[in-house]
This record gives structure tokens, sequence and C-alpha cells, in this order.
């Protein structure tokens, strides 16, 4: 494949009646990379997606995925994508084994389904019914449907929404799988967790506009660089001794529990330093390092669930 | 076209799931069929009115009933299809939206097919009336109605804004258009403006085409009819291409 990125987006705009969705957003996704749109529910991020699956029609702006315009080319781009919509269902009474066995046949190329099924931890369940699966396991299902054309790239709209933390942690181990084969993925999520463990670069999208995009660690580096150490000693000295480390910042609570703030990526160290060339017995010793979480909170100005 | 047989055949397979399915849609017009001709039965040979009933307005009464069942089913499990995102995840995939349409068309019209075999079958065996029907050109105007009829309940189906409505909805549509028909009471003694009503109403023409083919009418005395159920499945299929929602 040509150098460049896999999905182009540039100054897209979508408006349902007076409601403008997607306003402006321009991003692009790299080959091999996991590429996530997150923000809130209804910040515009399935309806973004949507338009680069060719799935809804924009109003104006640019798409390109793979070289091609995803509604004018969207024949010839269906057999190179992979997609899971948000909230998809299937036939009731439709056998896992026969969805996949159609999706199959709507393809040229494909993987075997009966592998592909057993990868996903599906194979026993190849004769039941959509209708008796859990949610993990329709979630799986989609995910076997979005690969079975053996895509060069995946969409996953809300991949793991509604499922527990155990059902999540295995989708994320199946995501980064896929990423190991070379596909391009891209993904929404309103969960900072997954953004921040699965994601190489994400796009922070709130009211249809993209706020910022780099990789996690990047985001909160420059948007959050203050890191604490919350240290709990019975040492009267340990207060003038902590201040004295350049650049930061104690406050001290009236249970002796110390906070030291700093911007310095060598703040950990420097505490930990302090607290051993004088001796200071700590009973407790906490590090609070930023998340994603407050990476939104602090550029939307509120948290991803209000 | 890719896809269109193994999906008909998928959505054959998953409605003879559905609890009540077949039973529905198949076993029990049977079962009443025979069990309203084993009661009129001994009647027939005594009465003309009932002998020219059963002989020709019951079987086309019956055909009609089972095609607009067909109808509202379909009318139905698109809303359902719509409503829970399975027409949108089917739509994300090269099927194209037309093979998706006709699949179903060609589920529903394999189970007409089935139940109308059966009650001729039945027919044979316990039927109170002889019967000489032209079964060839009776089978080939069904296909025309039910075919015209079917694009109707597409346009409704375009149309219903969920699934709840869906039946009610399509009920109030086709049960109306039933009664101006003819097949109840002869258009000719119905008021003007419900002769007309019935004129401009597609069901009229099935039922008139039907019923003449049924008592051995050649096709050109229903030119006309054939003429006016194909001018509905066109005009439908085009408006329901233009409004068809997906989601």
């Amino acid at each position: 494949m040509a150098t460049g990125p896999v999905i182009q987006v540039t100054h897209l705009r979508k408006r349902y009646g007076s409601t403008v969705a997607v306003d402006d957003v321009s991003f692009e996704v790299n080959e091999g990379e996991i590429f996530g749109l997150i923000g809130p529910n209804g910040a515009g991020k399935t309806t973004t997606m949507e338009c680069v699956e060719g799935v809804r029609t924009p109003d104006d702006g640019h798409i390109s995925v793979l070289g091609l315009d995803p509604i004018r080319d969207i024949y010839e781009l269906q057999p190179r994508v992979g997609v899971q919509l948000q909230e998809a269902h299937l036939q009731k009474r439709i056998k896992v084994r026969e969805a996949v066995a159609l999706w199959a046949s709507l393809y040229r190329s494909t993987l075997d389904p009966r592998q592909l099924l057993e990868q996903l931890g599906l194979g026993d369940k190849r004769d039941a019914w959509f209708m008796t699966l859990s949610g993990g396991q329709k979630q799986r299902l989609f995910i076997a449907l979005a690969l079975i054309n053996n895509p060069e790239v995946v969409f996953l709209d809300e991949l793991t929404t509604g499922l527990d933390p155990q059902a999540r942690h295995a989708i994320w181990d199946l995501v980064r799988g896929i990423r190991a084969r070379g596909k391009t993925i891209f993904l929404t999520t309103h969960l900072m967790e997954e953004a921040e463990r699965l994601c190489d670069r994400v796009a922070i999208i709130d009211h249809g506009h993209i706020v910022d995009i780099n990789s996690p660690s990047g985001l909160i580096r420059k948007h959050c660089p203050q890191r604490s150490v919350i240290v709990t000693t019975d040492d009267r000295s340990a207060d003038a001794r902590l201040r004295a480390i350049a650049g930061v910042e104690v406050t001290r609570a009236d249970d002796g529990v110390l906070t030291v703030r700093g911007d310095s990526a060598e703040l950990m160290t420097g505490v930990i330093q302090c607290l051993a060339d004088h001796r200071i017995r700590v009973t407790d010793f906490q590090t609070v390092v930023p998340t994603l979480e407050d990476v939104f909170l602090k550029l939307t100005g509120r948290t991803i669930r209000e | 076209m890719r896809g269109l047989w193994n999906l008909t055949w998928l959505e054959i397979k998953i409605f003879a799931r559905e609890p009540l399915g077949v039973v529905g849609t198949v076993l029990i017009p049977v079962v009443m069929f025979v069990l309203v001709g084993r009661m009129l039965g001994g009647r027939v040979t005594s009465s003309d009115r009932l002998r020219v009933f059963v002989g020709a307005d019951l079987p086309v009464f019956t055909v009609m009933l089972i095609a607009l069942n067909a109808v509202l089913s379909l009318v139905t499990i698109i809303a359902i299809y719509r409503e829970s995102g399975i027409l949108k995840r089917l739509r994300a995939t090269p099927l194209r939206p037309h093979t998706i349409l006709t699949a179903h068309v060609l589920a529903k019209l394999v189970f007409t097919v089935l139940t109308l075999a059966l009650l001729a079958a039945a027919g044979r065996r316990f039927y109170p009336v002889a019967l000489d029907v032209p079964w060839f050109s009776f089978g080939v105007a069904l296909l025309v109605s039910t075919v015209s009829i079917l694009s109707i309940g597409f346009l409704v189906a375009s149309l219903v804004p969920t699934a709840r409505f869906a039946q009610p909805i399509g009920t109030l549509f086709f049960y109306p258009m039933l009664g101006v028909s003819g097949l109840f009471v002869p258009l000719e003694s119905l008021s003007p403006a419900l002769q007309t009503l019935g004129h401009a109403l597609p069901l009229t023409y099935a039922v008139s085409l039907l019923r003449g083919i049924w008592l051995g009418d050649s096709w050109l005395a229903h030119g006309w009819d054939v003429a006016g159920l194909i001018a509905v499945f066109v005009i439908c299929t085009a408006l329901s291409a233009r409004v068809f929602r997906w989601q």
C-alpha cells in the first residue's frame, strides 16, 4: 500500500435538522494504528464514524478511506473494510454459524469461518441462536462479522459499552490481536480507560468539534502535566524537607498527610530521594498520575459521564 | 444479487423457528379451510347460492386473506428489523438494498405457495364441490396479485414509524380496501363514491382477476386488471425506493 494516511477526513460537517452533529472535523488515521475518537454521548462520534464507513452521507467536507470515497466508491470499499456498528442486532433466531456463513458468502475472499469463531471464543456457540448469546458473545460475533472478509481497516463503534469488566478486558485483547495482524483500527468510545489502554492516538471530540489529537500520554503531558505524591508520616521535619525540592508545591492536611505536587517528570524520583536522604519514616506513600479523564475534564470543563 | 439465495433460505429457516410461525401461517388456514368445508359440505348440494359461494367466492376470499396475511407479516418484520438495527447492520455489507428486500418477498412467497398447495391438496380430498379450475393460470394470476400487493406492503413498511404500529396500521390500511374490492358485495351495488374508490384501489383488480381466472375467463378479458396491478407495483416500488428508511 502507498504510504500516507489510511483514512483522511477534512472539514467534515453533518447536521440533523437544526442540530449540528459534526462541525468542521478533520483528522487522519495512519496504517497499522489503533485510532480512537473519544467523547461523551452525543458528541458526534458515531455520526463521524458512520460518514467514514459510508453508511451516512456528509453534508460537507471530504473523506477518503484507502484512497476511495466512502459514498461514491462504497461497493469498491466494502470488501476492504470491516464494520461493527453501535447497538446493532441480528435476527433473533439466526444461528452464529449461519450469520458468519451469510457474511462470508458476500465476499470474494474470506477467512475460515470455523477458525475465526474458535479464535473469538465462540467455537461452542456455533449452533446457538443470536438471542441466547450474552452481551460479550454478541460483541464477539459482531467482531467476527467485521473480520470475516480479512479487511484492511476495521471500524469499531462503542465496542464494549454495556459489558462487564471481564468481558471488556477480553475484547481489548482481541482488538490488540487485530492490530498485531497489521490491520488499521478506527474506534469510538466514551470510556477514557478504554482509550488510554487501547489507542495509539486519540481525537477528543465534544459538541461536534475536535478539541485535540495526540497519543494518550502526549495529551496528558500537554494538558495535565501535574502529578502528585501523597506521603503520610509522623516526622515533623518532612514538610520543610519536601518543600526544599525544586519546583514543587506542598500542602499539609490536619492529620499529617502531605501532598507534593509538581509538573516535572522527575517529581517521584525527587520525593523518594528526599525521603531517603533525610531518613524520613513514612507509613503510606501514594502517587497520583493524571489520566485521560482529567485531560477531558480540563479540555471540556465537564466529566465525560455528565 | 450476490447473497440473495443465501439470505432468502436463511430468512425461511429463521421464520420456521418462530413459535407459531409455520403453524400460524401454514397450518391454521388449512385446518380452518377443512373445517369450514366439512360444516358446509352437507348443505352445499341443497342451495345454489351456497354452491356459488363455496365454488368461487370462498377460494378467492381465502387466497386474498392469505396474501394479505403475508403482506402484513412482511410489514411487521421490516419494521422490527429496522427498529432493532438489523437492517442497518445488513446495509453495511455488500448486500444491495434491493437484495435484502427481495429476499424477504421471496421468503413470504414461499410460505404463501406452501399454504396454498396444502389448501389445494386438502380441497381435493375434503372439498364439497368438485372444481374444474385452470390451476396454472390461477397460480400466475395469484403471483401477479401477490407481488403487486407486496409492493404496497413495502410502501407501508417504508412509512410506519415503529414496529408497534406496523401491524395495526397495516391492518387499517388493507382490510378496508378489501371491503370495497367487490369480494363481499358486488361493486355495482355500492354507492357511486365507493365504486370510484373501489376502482382506485389495487385489491379490486386483484379480486377481479383472481375470480375471473378461477371461473375460467380468458386473460384477455382481464387485461386491465393485470395492467392495473403492474402499474401499482411500479408506482409503489418507485415510491418506497425513495422514502424507505433504514434506521
